[in-house]
């Protein structure tokens, strides 16, 4: 059978082409009624002009891309200003900067109308927003998603293509971005992505605040600042911990609620910092970190029982270590942490590893990519100095961090971004903040934003604290966007390529291995979708095969129920559309988790997109 | 509902006369009608007569007639059930035949005929005209950015609002934005619990999240009602209730509605009694997978075996426009009681009915073990 060869080889490329997807009409999934569709879909003239003024002036190609459009469009590249069309409908008000922003560059005095048509825009967000709140979920996949994917063959995709060799070579593509990463590599350390992991209270926060103050992250002063803050709070044990943890709520219970960054540097290498949270309520969150990040640090509490109950079936020892397994973590650092509470006991040490060893092993990670380390994050032994008159003899928590390999970056594959959190910046433009998954990016460049299916310019990357002129895989970045309405953004958008978008879907094939669960899955089961940073209820539609977890040999047909610890090949469906690829395709966005009433009930790859 | 008049002969045809007046009872009413049955009611017709002179004139009258129902279309928001279908009863402003839509509300005095009354449609009754009712819950479940605002009756679940806000994360040095935008998250769930909860009707509360959502926005909720002195939240403060969810997804009112401190205050509702005969099932698939089948077929062939302990259905297989199949399962559930097994109709509202819905919409437990199917024959076990 075609699907279980498949399955085995791991080889889907046959399984879709690229004619397929640019062959596919979306219209019958999400069907929307004319008055959506006359508000939302601009006409084809309008997208034409949008797009042809990201050219430069080229006066023959621009005036017959020009003609045949609508009056508000063709008015936009000669009059800045557009008083003279206050009846226009908000929505072509809403594409304006679109058209005019990256006329920026070439024509200064355009500037203040940019600000204004801007102003506009934010208005007609805030309004439209408020009379949506109630009603309908104000993030719901935008029926604009249509034009482009609906008529295949007009301008929306070929469009930007245009654009962008137009622009080559000229203004602002000036950069080989492939040329100065390698340049950077010979030059710089390479970066790293790490997630710190661990039951709840294991001290994950604490050892990596107290690492950041000894390397000199934190000032004297903040440090002081902190001890007295928490003391005053009756959380004085928590003030390395305030480094890393610090909402107002999360410094008032001593638990951290969502993903902290920071970046540091060892040896050899540029660390991204992903502090998780441990609480099990908070395991979405620690899912976004996960998957963003290339390698993880365990922690675990070394103290006579801590350990134990965070290791137990339930505790989130487990759970963790598998979750980023599973979301392609295979190097692993085990921080034994808090070792003063047992007086660095040698025995305890030696009994937690032998106990955590069979188990990762069973997790699937190689022994050889695990090192452990005992320390303590609260004295701040073997943090970044190693210990002397110890019978520990290895390295300390900094040295073994500086051991992970870096990942082989996709650079050379179409550019892929997945959006983890956006917020306003200070000046023009929406921020979004996400880890680039695959290709480049540079400033100036026009990206495309999936599923809203909206080209916006990128104007300034941020990569750490600094701006860089460019940005490629595996690099942590904020970037600024232009000319898109807030309202197209939400958190697991896909910014990508124009050229080689990102396929939008809300029923994929996959494969899934399931976890230690205790209740059978059936068909109609719901679950939640968790995929990069996004959580939405789903429900496995069908059970197609129950397959070998290890030859991916088909065991049983259109199995009754999938029972704990085996792997299947579903069929699952999402509330709403989203932007995922295939596992083939690209590894870390054909990734997902499945949970169910705050469980993690299975692991899947995407296989088909249907 | 009121049972205004009831009227069936042996044979079990015959007519019952009806006022809905409960969001609830229109909800009955229509799973009570299935495509056939005639209906009674006044209504608005839109007359066109033509005068000696020949000019038309149309003027809407109001009437009563009786329709031979066609379609059905229900709106849980209007709480508006519209019937179409063809007129079968002599009318002076409409023929024989002609088609006509009768809107029903709330109030609206109804008479339904049908030729045969089955067992599911007289329990159905009922069980509408039951004049002991539980009381109405809201549950309001809440994650960071997102909320719902469900009101859950004894046969229905009906989503009142959904609130999605996307929330900046916490970035090193500032969480200003992130505290803002949850404080105006709060600031419109606020606005919805006091717009869509009649606090005279609920019994109580529930909010319901992971984390610390739930207690920060009962904070904020009892400090601004302090603040703005808004009455009816001081009042009702008691009918609060905090329970853990693991998500702000509407399928976290099962877990919510499993939760013991929850079910003490539900005490029986069918919406908790669902969950946990929903739950039961799932136990016996994992631990005897031979007592616990789904799907019509290997249901109706344990049921040949006087196997079944207890029969799952959605209501909505009953809903079927197809009479044949109506009866087919009718007969099912008549013969697994007629055996001393039970019968447990789940509401397709309730979120246990949804997913049995998605799992064929029936089930069951089996007294004793049956092989299962031969695989080949598999094909059809997820038609419906
Ligand atoms: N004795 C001792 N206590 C420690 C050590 N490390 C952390 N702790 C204490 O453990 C408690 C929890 O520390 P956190 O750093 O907040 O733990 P966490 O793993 O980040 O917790 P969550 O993020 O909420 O899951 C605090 O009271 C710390 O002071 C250690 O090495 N020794
Ligand atoms: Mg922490």
């Amino acid at each position: 059978m075609a699907r279980h060869r498949n399955v085995r080889r791991l080889d889907f490329d046959e399984e879709r082409d690229f004619g397929d997807i640019y062959g596919r009409s979306f219209e019958d999934e999400v069907a929307i009624s004319p008055a959506t569709a006359s508000q939302f879909m601009y006409p084809h003239g309008n997208t034409g002009i949008a797009l042809s003024s990201y050219m430069k002036p080229h006066p023959l190609e621009t005036q017959s891309e020009k003609l045949p459009s609508s009056a508000g469009a063709s008015g936009a590249p000669t009059q800045p200003n557009q008083p003279s069309q206050p009846a226009l409908p908000s929505q072509y008000l809403r594409s304006e900067p679109s058209i005019k922003k990256p006329d920026k560059a070439t024509a200064p005095v355009e500037t203040v109308t940019i600000k204004q048509s801007q102003s506009n825009t934010k208005m007609g967000f805030i309004t439209h927003h408020r009379s949506n709140i109630d009603s309908s979920p104000a993030r719901s996949p935008s029926p604009s998603v249509l034009p482009g994917r609906s008529t295949p063959t007009t301008t929306p995709i070929r469009q930007p293509q245009l654009t962008r060799s137009s622009l080559k070579g000229k203004q602002l593509h000036l950069i080989d971005v492939l040329s100065e990463y390698k340049k950077r590599q010979e030059s710089e350390k390479p970066t790293i992505n790490l997630v710190v992991i661990g039951h709840v209270d294991a001290g994950k926060s604490t050892l990596m605040g107290h690492l950041l103050f000894l390397l000199g992250h934190v000032s004297k002063r903040t440090m002081h600042k902190y001890e007295t803050d928490s003391q005053k709070l009756g959380k004085a044990s928590f003030l390395y911990a305030w480094i890393l943890d610090e909402t107002g709520e999360e410094r008032n219970r001593g638990i951290t609620m969502d993903i902290a960054q920071q970046q540091f540097e060892t040896e050899h290498l540029k660390i991204h910092l992903l502090d998780a949270p441990g609480h099990r309520d908070f395991i979405p969150n620690m899912i976004t970190g996960a998957a963003q990040a290339d390698v993880a640090v365990l922690v675990v509490d070394a103290t006579i029982g801590s350990f134990e109950s965070g290791f137990e079936s339930g505790g989130q020892t487990r759970e963790h270590a598998l979750l980023v397994r599973s979301l392609g973590v295979t190097q692993l650092v085990v921080a034994i942490n808090k070792m003063d509470t047992v007086s660095w006991s040698r025995e305890r040490f030696d009994e937690i590893v032998t106990k955590l060893k069979s188990f990762l092993k069973q997790g699937g990670y190689k022994e050889g990519d695990i090192t452990y380390v005992p320390c303590s994050g609260m004295t701040g032994d073997n943090l970044t100095s190693t210990l002397t008159d110890s019978w520990y003899k290895g390295p300390s928590l900094a040295q073994s961090i500086d051991r992970f390999r870096p990942p082989p970056r996709p650079v050379e594959k179409p550019f892929r971004c997945c959006i983890a959190d956006i917020f306003k910046g200070q000046g023009a433009g929406i921020c979004v903040a996400g880890k680039i998954e695959s290709g480049y990016v540079q400033s100036g460049e026009t990206v495309l934003v999936v599923p809203a299916n909206e080209l916006t310019s990128v104007k300034t990357i941020f990569g750490g604290d600094d701006i860089s002129a460019w940005a490629v895989a595996g690099d942590q970045v904020v970037l600024t966007l232009i000319g898109i309405d807030q309202t197209k953004l939400a958190l697991g958008s896909v910014l990508c390529s124009p050229e080689a978008p990102v396929s939008i879907t809300s029923l994929v094939r996959a494969r899934i291995i399931i976890f230690n669960i205790e209740l059978p899955i059936t068909a109609g089961y719901p679950v939640i979708f968790h995929y990069q940073s996004v959580s939405e209820p789903a429900v496995i539609k069908k059970l197609l095969s129950q397959v070998s977890k290890t030859s991916g040999d088909v065991i049983r047909k259109k199995p009754r129920c999938l029972t704990k610890n085996s792997s299947a090949i579903v069929e699952i469906e999402i509330s709403r559309p989203l932007s995922l690829e295939l596992y083939s395709d690209c590894k870390d966005l054909g990734r997902f988790m499945l949970r169910y009433a705050g469980n993690t009930v299975a692991a899947g790859l995407i296989i088909k997109i249907l | 509902m009121r049972l205004e008049g009831r009227c069936l002969d042996k044979s079990g045809s015959g007519n019952v006369s009806l006022i809905p007046e409960e969001d609830e009872d229109m909800w009955h009413v229509y799973n009570l009608v299935t495509v056939g049955d005639k209906l009674k009611s006044t209504t608005i017709r839109k007359v066109t007569s033509e005068s000696s002179t020949g000019s038309s004139t149309s003027e809407r009258v109001r009437t009563t007639l009786t329709i031979s129902v066609e379609s059905i279309e229900y709106d849980t928001i209007a709480c508006q059930i519209r019937f179409k279908g063809r007129n079968v009863q002599e009318n002076p402003f409409v023929k024989m035949g002609a088609y006509h839509t009768i809107d029903l509300q709330l109030n609206q005095k109804f008479s339904l005929s049908k030729e045969k009354w089955d067992s599911v449609a007289l329990d159905r009754l009922d069980v509408a005209c039951d004049p002991s009712r539980t009381a109405d819950i809201a549950a309001l479940i809440m994650q960071e950015g997102l909320a719902q605002l469900c009101i859950v009756t004894s046969a229905m679940t009906i989503t009142r609002a959904r609130i999605e806000q996307q929330i900046p994360r916490k970035r090193r040095g500032s969480c200003t934005n992130h505290d803002k935008a949850l404080e105006r998250f709060y600031g419109t769930v606020l606005q919805a619990v006091l717009r869509h909860i009649r606090f005279d009707v609920v019994k109580c509360i529930l909010i319901a999240s992971p984390g610390f959502v739930k207690d920060q926005f009962l904070e904020y909720l009892l400090a601004e009602a302090i603040k703005q002195d808004i009455k009816v939240l001081l009042e009702n403060k008691s009918k609060f209730l905090l329970v853990h969810s693991s998500s702000g997804h509407k399928q976290s009112l099962k877990e919510i509605l499993a939760d013991p401190a929850v079910a003490v205050k539900l005490a029986d509702t069918k919406a908790a009694n669902e969950v946990k005969a929903l739950d039961s099932f799932y136990v016996m698939l994992q631990n005897e997978p031979n007592r616990a089948f789904y799907g019509f077929k290997d249901v109706e062939r344990a049921n040949e075996s006087n196997a079944i302990e207890m029969l799952l259905i959605t209501d909505e297989l009953f809903r079927s426009s197809d009479v044949a199949l109506r009866q087919r399962y009718v007969a099912l559930v008549d013969s697994v009681k007629d055996t001393g097994g039970s019968v447990r109709i789940f509401s397709s509202l309730h979120v246990s009915g949804e997913q049995l819905g998605l799992l064929t919409g029936i089930a069951a437990i089996l007294r004793f073990p049956l092989p299962e199917r031969n695989e080949d024959s598999s094909d059809d076990s997820d038609s419906n």
